[in-house]
C-alpha cells in the first residue's frame, strides 16, 4: 500500500511529536515525514486533522464462538475499524470460553488478514468457573498476553492468590472484573438515590472497591505481578489504584467512555441501554474518574464493547442483558467530553487510547517514525456530527448514544498494509 | 443483514423509562406512578372515590353503571394477587366494562421478552386498557412505552417501585377519617426496602401535605431513603406513637428473615409489631395493606379494633379503582 497523507497534525506522544506535516507510506511502512512532500502516490488531504498512533481497545466482547447472533469476529473487527481502532483485545467469555489454546487459534484464524489486529485474552480459571486455574502456560504459548474471567470476579481469595502466583510465571497481565457478587444479587443499576426511587435492586460501589482492595493486597503479598482493574467505575476504586501506584505496585486500570460520560440518572431516561456492569455511577464518581484520567491513575480508555441482540435489550430492566456497544462511539465521546471539554490534552487522550493499552499488553507501540509499519488513527477533533444507526458496523445496535451530537469524528485508519477511510 | 432488520424494528426514541414519563404524550392517560401524578388529578380521584364509596354502601341490589360500556379491559397479573385483582375486576364490571383477567405464569425473570409479546397479542384483539401487576419494577411503564397512545395502562403494583391505587385508597380513607391530611403525621412501619406501598404512599402523602415517618430496622431501609422521599426515618416505633395520626403496618415477608434482614420473627414483633400495649399508648388510626400476618406485624385486636381502617381500606379499594377507570376514559386532566 502506497499513500500520502497531506496537511495533517501528526501527534505521537512517545516521540513528543506534534506538528503539521505530510506523511508518506510506502509498502505499508512510513517512508517520509515532512512538509510539501512530492510523490506519485495516491494523496489524501487531511486539512489539518490529526494523525495519531493507531488506537487500541483492550476490552471488547466479540461473542465468537458461541454467540454469533450478537457479534462475530468479522463484524466486531469491522466495528473497530469504523470506530478508529487498529487493534483490540477480545475478552474470553465466549462459549466455549477462551480457556484452551484451540479456541485461541480458532479466533486468530477468523481474524487473519483484517486491518485491525486482534489480541486475545484467556480466562484465569477454567471456563470462568472460578475454581481451577486455566492452562496459562499453554495459553501464553498460543500468544495470550492477558487473562481475565471478565463478566465475573474470581470469588475465592485462595483461587485468586493461585492465579497471581501462576500468571506471573508467564508475565501475564491479570485483569479482574471487580465485583463482590455477594453484594450484587439481582442488581440492575447503581445503588443510590435513583435506585431507591425507582425501586430497582442496587449494585453498591463498595462491591467493586472490596475486590480491588483484596486484589491489590494479594498482588502486593505475592509480588512481581501485573494487576489490572477492568472498567473501573467508582471514586473508591480510583483512590485504591492511585494509592497502590504510589506504593510502587504494578497496578493499572481502564475506564469505559460510558463511565466518564453518563451517570445512573441515565437509567431513567434511556432504560436498558443504560444497564451496564459495572453500572453507571454518580456524578461524584464521574468527577473522580476524570481526575484519575488526568493524573494518570487511570492508564487506559477501553470500551467494554458488549453487543446484544434487540430482544435482549427490548425488555424490562431486570430481564435485560448488561452492556452496550462502544467501538463506534469511543473516540467521539473522548474527543467531546475529555478533549473538547478541556479535561485532557489531545496528547494525553492519545496516550490513554493507544500507547498505554499496548504497553500494558506488552505490545510494540504504534510509533509514527520512518521505517515503522504505518499504524495510524486519523480524526478531526473539531468536526461536528450526529451519530446515527447507519454509522454502526457492529451486528448489534444496543447503544444509548443514537442521535447524540459529537464534536470530533474519526476519518480513517491505516494498519496491516491497508487503509480504510470513512 | 441482521443489522438492517434490527434497524427497521428498533424504535427511534430511546429505550423505555421505568416511570413511563418520557413517553407520555399530551393525549396519553396512564396511571403508572404517584410520583408524577399531578395534585389536581389526585384530588379528583379522591373525590370521585368518595362518591363511589357512597354508591357501594347504598342498600339494595347493585345497579350496574354504563360509564365503561363497550370498553374492554385486560387485567394482567404476572404476580399472584387475589385481593387486588378482584378489586380491579369488580370496579371495572360495576362501571359496565367487558373484563378479562389473565395470570400468565412467569417462572423466571428471563421470560421478560414474552411480556411484550403477551401484551401485543392482546392489543391486536382490541383491548382499551391494561391493568398490570409485575414483580419487576418498571414493567408497566415499559409496556406503556411500547403501546399505541390511544390505550391506557394502570400500574397495579410493580416490583418495589409503586402501587398507585393502594396509596390512593389509603389516602382516601385517612382523609375521610381525619378530615384533611394537611399537617397530619403518618408513620409507615416495617419492610420499607421491599415496599412499593411505602414508596407510593410517601409520594402521595407529601403531595397532600402530611408528614411521613418511615419506621423499621436499617436493614430494611433503602439507601438514601430520607433524601429521596423527603421523609423522616426512625428505628424506634415507640418514639412516634404519641404523635402519629395514622400508623400503616406493612406486611413482613417471612422469607426476609432467612435472608438475614432481621434475626427472628420474635425480635421483629418485639421491636416493630403493633401490639395491644402499643395501641394503648396511641390514638392513631391503624392501616394495613394486607394480607395480614396476625401476631407478627400486627395483633388481631389492633387489626380489627375500633381505630382500624383495615376493612374500610378494602371497600375503598373498589371505589378508588372505579374512580381511576372512569378517569382514564374521561376528559378530566
Amino acid at each position: 500500500m502506497n499513500l500520502v497523507l497531506q496537511n495533517a497534525r501528526v501527534i505521537d506522544p512517545v516521540r513528543k511529536l506534534d506538528e503539521i506535516s505530510d506523511l508518506e507510506i510506502s509498502d505499508g511502512k512510513i517512508s517520509r515525514i515532512g512538509t510539501a512532500l512530492t510523490s506519485t502516490f495516491e494523496r489524501r488531504d487531511l486539512n489539518g486533522a490529526v494523525i495519531a498512533p493507531g488506537f487500541f481497545d483492550m476490552h471488547v466482547h466479540f461473542r465468537e464462538p458461541g454467540f454469533e447472533y450478537k457479534e462475530t469476529i468479522e463484524s466486531g473487527l469491522d466495528a473497530a475499524m469504523a470506530g478508529g481502532f487498529t487493534g483490540v483485545c477480545c475478552m474470553p467469555n465466549t462459549q466455549p470460553a477462551i480457556s484452551d489454546p484451540f479456541v485461541v487459534s480458532y479466533i486468530r484464524e477468523r481474524a487473519a488478514g483484517h486491518l485491525v489486529a486482534l489480541e486475545i485474552c484467556g480466562t484465569m480459571t477454567n471456563g470462568r468457573g472460578g475454581e481451577e486455574l486455566s492452562p496459562m502456560a499453554a495459553l501464553a504459548k498460543a500468544g495470550v498476553r492477558m487473562v481475565s474471567d471478565d463478566g465475573a470476579a474470581v470469588r475465592s481469595a485462595e483461587v485468586m492468590r493461585r492465579v497471581f502466583e501462576y500468571a506471573k510465571m508467564y508475565d501475564l497481565l491479570v485483569t479482574q472484573h471487580c465485583e463482590e457478587h455477594a453484594l450484587t444479587h439481582g442488581a440492575v443499576m447503581n445503588e443510590g438515590m435513583v435506585s431507591t426511587r425507582l425501586g430497582l435492586p442496587g449494585w453498591p460501589a463498595v462491591a467493586e472497591d472490596i475486590i480491588i482492595a483484596r486484589d491489590i493486597l494479594l498482588a502486593e503479598y505475592i509480588g512481581n505481578v501485573r494487576y489490572h482493574v477492568a472498567h473501573v467505575s467508582t471514586r473508591g476504586g480510583v483512590r485504591l489504584v492511585r494509592e497502590a501506584k504510589a506504593r510502587g505496585l504494578v497496578v493499572s486500570c481502564e475506564v469505559t467512555p460510558h463511565h466518564f460520560t453518563l451517570t445512573d440518572r441515565a437509567v431513567e431516561e434511556l432504560g436498558t441501554n443504560a444497564k451496564m456492569c459495572p453500572p453507571l455511577r454518580t456524578s461524584d464518581d464521574v468527577d473522580a474518574i476524570i481526575e484519575g484520567l488526568r493524573d494518570g491513575t487511570i492508564d487506559a480508555i477501553a470500551t467494554d464493547h458488549a453487543p446484544h441482540a434487540l430482544h435482549e435489550k427490548e425488555t424490562d430492566l431486570a430481564s435485560a442483558a448488561m452492556g452496550i456497544i462502544g467501538l463506534e462511539t469511543a473516540i467521539p465521546l473522548g474527543l467531546t467530553h475529555l478533549v473538547g471539554a478541556g479535561k485532557l490534552t489531545l496528547s494525553q487522550f492519545i496516550e490513554r487510547s493507544s500507547i498505554a493499552p499496548r504497553r500494558l499488553l506488552g505490545l510494540r507501540p504504534a510509533s509514527i517514525s520512518i521505517g515503522e509499519p504505518a499504524n495510524l488513527t486519523m480524526f478531526d477533533p473539531a468536526k461536528q456530527w450526529r451519530f446515527e444507526e447507519s454509522d454502526i458496523r457492529s451486528k448489534s445496535h444496543n447503544t444509548p448514544f443514537l442521535g447524540t451530537e459529537f464534536t470530533g469524528k474519526v476519518l480513517g485508519v491505516v494498519s496491516n498494509g491497508q487503509a480504510h477511510f470513512l | 443483514m441482521a443489522s438492517t432488520r434490527a434497524a427497521s424494528i428498533q424504535p427511534k426514541t430511546a429505550a423505555f423509562s421505568p416511570n413511563g414519563k418520557a413517553f407520555s404524550s399530551p393525549k396519553r392517560k396512564d396511571l403508572l406512578t404517584v410520583e408524577h401524578l399531578p395534585l389536581e388529578t389526585v384530588l379528583h380521584l379522591l373525590d370521585r372515590s368518595d362518591h363511589y364509596v357512597k354508591f357501594l354502601e347504598a342498600p339494595g341490589p347493585f345497579q350496574k353503571l354504563k360509564i365503561l360500556e363497550g370498553r374492554t379491559i385486560a387485567n394482567l397479573f404476572f404476580e399472584a394477587s387475589t385481593r387486588t385483582r378482584t378489586s380491579f375486576e369488580l370496579a371495572e364490571r360495576r362501571l359496565g366494562a367487558d373484563v378479562i383477567s389473565l395470570t400468565p405464569a412467569v417462572s423466571s425473570l428471563a421470560k421478560g421478552e414474552s411480556i411484550l409479546d403477551t401484551i401485543r397479542v392482546l392489543e391486536a384483539m382490541k383491548i382499551d386498557a391494561f391493568v398490570i401487576r409485575h414483580n419487576v419494577s418498571g414493567v408497566p411503564g415499559f409496556l406503556a412505552s411500547r403501546l399505541p397512545h390511544n390505550l391506557h395502562v394502570v400500574n397495579a403494583g410493580d416490583g418495589v417501585h409503586e402501587h398507585p391505587t393502594q396509596a390512593l385508597l389509603d389516602a382516601a380513607e385517612m382523609r375521610a377519617a381525619l378530615g384533611s391530611l394537611s399537617g397530619k403525621h403518618v408513620a409507615i412501619v416495617g419492610d420499607i426496602l421491599h415496599s412499593r406501598v411505602a414508596r407510593s404512599n410517601a409520594w402521595l402523602l407529601a403531595k397532600l401535605g402530611a408528614k411521613v415517618t418511615f419506621v423499621g430496622p436499617d436493614t430494611l431501609m433503602p439507601r438514601n431513603v430520607a433524601a429521596v422521599f423527603g421523609v423522616d426515618t426512625t428505628n424506634n416505633l415507640d418514639s412516634i406513637l404519641d404523635t402519629a395520626d395514622a400508623v400503616m403496618m406493612l406486611r413482613i415477608q417471612m422469607e426476609r428473615q432467612a435472608r438475614g434482614f432481621f434475626p427472628s420473627i420474635e425480635e421483629y414483633r418485639e421491636e416493630y409489631g403493633m401490639t395491644p400495649e402499643r395501641m394503648s399508648r396511641s390514638t392513631a388510626l391503624i392501616l394495613h395493606p394486607g394480607p395480614i400476618n396476625h401476631g407478627v406485624e400486627i395483633e388481631t385486636e389492633a387489626a380489627y379494633g375500633e381505630r382500624s381502617l383495615v376493612l374500610r381500606q378494602v371497600r375503598r379499594g373498589v371505589a378508588v379503582r372505579m374512580a381511576v377507570m372512569e378517569w382514564l376514559f374521561s376528559n378530566e386532566v
